[in-house]
């Protein structure tokens, strides 16, 4: 596997004096070409400034950016090969769609006929044959975003760059394009950078996840990897539901100062050697599972139950045993937030 | 269950404001109406209607002998006279000096605007506002002086241009016939440069406007795909910013085209359109002639529109 993206301790500072903002700090990362790629993090975290230093919007106060092995830290966005799909698509109102698609094509001088059918030819990629004469505005908000990911892709990036781009999507709509996204990747073979705060999304779609948070990247690994071994606190409580243990409550269930426990893994059974018991709190009902809450000596525990699995749910002031297996419980590094 | 006792609902029972308030609240349509009845009164019968007074008028004839306007029969008198060679050179000129205006007003109005628009931040930006709308707050006429003042033979730009040793261009453009003449403030060149000056903030505000309503990841989006800066200027940011320019330019264009005061103030004494009317209506008192020659710039300004809408000026609207 070739490199397609590397960043050697990227820094990215905006402002200066008492106004600084440390949006990256210090970012390492490899992204192997071919992979899918995303960026995590809640907005803030860096993830975007991230991106926009690989596609040359904002440069790195220090550090080094590299794609496919040549440094472009310091190039504009038209001398990097990598095309960017953007949040709010940056379709030209002023063009039609043929024309939005062709406009790489155009700026490369290539001639008209073969621009536009190559145009074309992206467009019934994406699956919007047929709709080249017309203006952005008369697309909805998914085929707008299709036309951006054909005009990011005709001219053949290294590296595509899709910043949050079904974020302005209705659920039924981003579900599906996930797919399709994916498909594509994989029909095309190019690298994917792909930027969401949605960690269903996240999930489902990368072949590996970096999770940022205020600058920094906290790990870095693919989704089971992020799922069930987080690093750090943060990690855990952004990526899925977890019950975060410090301190005491920590070492009498683990040994160490900090532990995680998915909600999931988590059963009710008999008084008999049950690992915690205690009072209900609540119970929230979620279709495919019920989230009931007990009360352990003032903190809560989240518990997920299958309701195939239970005779009847347990009501508010019930007591439960709650039972887990071993590897249920891992270990965080240190306390970070 | 006890039974509350709900006050009875103040619809029915309100006085007259309540039901006013309410009839305007479930019928829209009237709402809307009263509002738009003063607006509408004053631009049908006040705009239009003194438009149409006009139009009327330039079909009416004069009296040779009473110098009675003559409203018993319609005649196109009025408009044969205006092709007369002296009126058609009247035009012609005063069209001309229009678009160079306007060309010159637009160049000099894109890098400010584009200024204003992408760059300046808070206070920087204020006082761009405020130096651009400055002028606007001072009489037309004390600028017009000023100007005069400024354009003299003895006047502080010929005196600049003699401290740095640069009069013969001066003197070399003088010279030239059709912009040249005694002075700046005698020549072609004079009002040309008063004009431009004159309408410069109407130009700059909408430019401004249009390029502001651009936003940034289009530019963003333009670079991305391989485009140099020269690419997006010419290929995203013109283009979006060309109902701007002609909404300015319809400013600059008409403003050139009416004005009387400017040329008889600065210039070569040749006259424009707007001259010629407020003489034919003053002096000569032909009100009929008068009204014919004002149609002029409103036919010109509808050809314009119709040929900036044809060049695509508003497809980005």
């Amino acid at each position: 596997m070739t490199v397609a993206v590397t960043l050697e301790a990227v820094s990215c500072v905006f402002g200066s004096g008492a106004q600084t903002v440390r949006a990256v700090e210090h970012v390492d990362l490899t992204i192997e070409g071919g992979e899918f790629f995303t960026l995590l993090g809640p907005s803030g975290s860096g993830k975007t400034t991230c991106l926009r230093m690989i596609g040359g919007f904002t440069l790195p106060t220090s550090g080094r950016i590299l794609i496919g092995g040549q440094d472009v830290s310091q190039l504009p966005p038209y001398a990097r090969p990598v095309n960017t799909v953007f949040q709010d698509y940056a379709l030209f109102p002023h063009m039609n769609i043929r024309d939005n698609v062709a406009y790489g094509l155009m700026v490369k001088g290539v001639d008209k006929a073969q621009r536009l059918r190559r145009a074309d030819d992206m467009l019934e990629l994406v699956r919007l044959g047929g709709v080249g004469d017309r203006r952005p505005a008369q697309l909805s908000g998914g085929q707008r975003q299709r036309v951006a990911l054909a005009r990011a892709l005709i001219n053949e990036p290294q590296v595509l760059l899709l910043d949050e781009p079904l974020g302005a999507l209705d659920l039924k709509l981003r579900e599906q394009m996930q797919t399709e996204l994916k498909a594509l990747q994989r029909k095309l073979g190019i690298t994917f950078l792909f930027i969401t705060h949605d960690q269903h999304e996240a999930l489902s779609m990368s072949d590996r996840i970096g999770v940022f948070n205020n600058g920094r990247l906290e790990q870095v690994g693919t989704p089971p990897a992020i799922y069930n071994t987080p690093a750090t606190r943060f990690v855990a409580d952004f990526v899925g539901a977890a019950n975060v243990f410090q301190g005491e409550r920590a070492r009498q269930l683990a040994g160490v100062d900090s532990v995680m426990l998915r909600p999931e893994r988590i059963h009710l059974g008999g008084q008999d050697r049950a690992r915690l018991s205690g009072p209900v709190l609540d119970v929230q009902y979620f279709g495919a599972f019920s989230r009931l809450r007990m009360d352990w000596a003032g903190e809560p525990v989240v518990v997920d139950l299958n309701p195939l699995q239970l005779a009847a749910l347990p009501d508010a002031g019930d007591t439960v045993h709650l039972h887990w297996s071993e590897d249920a419980v891992h270990a965080l590094q240190g306390t970070a937030a | 269950m006890n039974t509350m006792t709900l006050p009875a609902p103040a619809a029915s029972g309100g006085g007259p404001l309540r039901r006013l308030s309410d009839l305007l609240y479930t019928r829209r349509g009237l709402a809307l109406g009263l509002l738009l009845v003063p607006p509408l009164l004053w631009f049908g019968v006040v705009y239009l209607g003194s438009l149409f007074a006009l139009l009327a008028n330039s079909f009416f004839g004069l009296d040779e002998f009473s110098g009675v306007v003559d409203r018993s029969q319609l005649t196109l008198a009025n408009f044969r006279e205006m092709l007369q060679p002296a009126n058609v050179d009247v035009v012609l000129r005063t069209v001309a000096m229009a678009v160079a205006v306007t060309v010159a007003c637009t160049a000099i109005a894109f890098p400010i605007a584009f200024y204003m628009a992408r760059y300046a931040r808070g206070s920087q930006k204020a006082l761009l506002y405020i130096a651009v709308m400055l002028p606007l707050w001072s009489s037309y006429l004390v600028r017009l002086y000023a100007w005069k003042l400024l354009l003299a033979k003895e006047g502080a730009i010929s005196w600049v241009l003699a401290e740095l040793h640069l009069s013969w261009v001066l003197e070399a453009l003088l010279a030239t016939p059709g912009i040249g003449g005694n002075s700046l403030s005698f020549s072609r060149l004079g009002t040309f440069i008063v004009f431009v000056y004159m309408w410069l903030p109407f130009m700059i505000l909408p430019i401004q406007a249009a390029i502001e309503r651009i936003p940034g990841s289009l530019l963003e989006a333009s670079s991305d795909l391989g485009a140099k800066g020269s690419t997006t200027f010419w290929k995203v940011i013109f283009p979006l910013a060309m109902p701007g320019i002609a909404a300015g330019s319809i400013f600059t264009f008409s403003l050139t085209l009416g004005d009387y005061i400017i040329p008889q103030v600065i210039g070569d004494s040749t006259l424009f359109i707007g001259q010629v009317v407020y003489r034919q209506q003053g002096v000569a008192g032909n009100i009929p002639f008068a009204a014919a020659f004002s149609l002029v710039p409103i036919v010109v300004i509808g050809v314009y529109l119709w040929i900036a809408k044809k060049l695509g000026a508003f497809d980005a609207l």
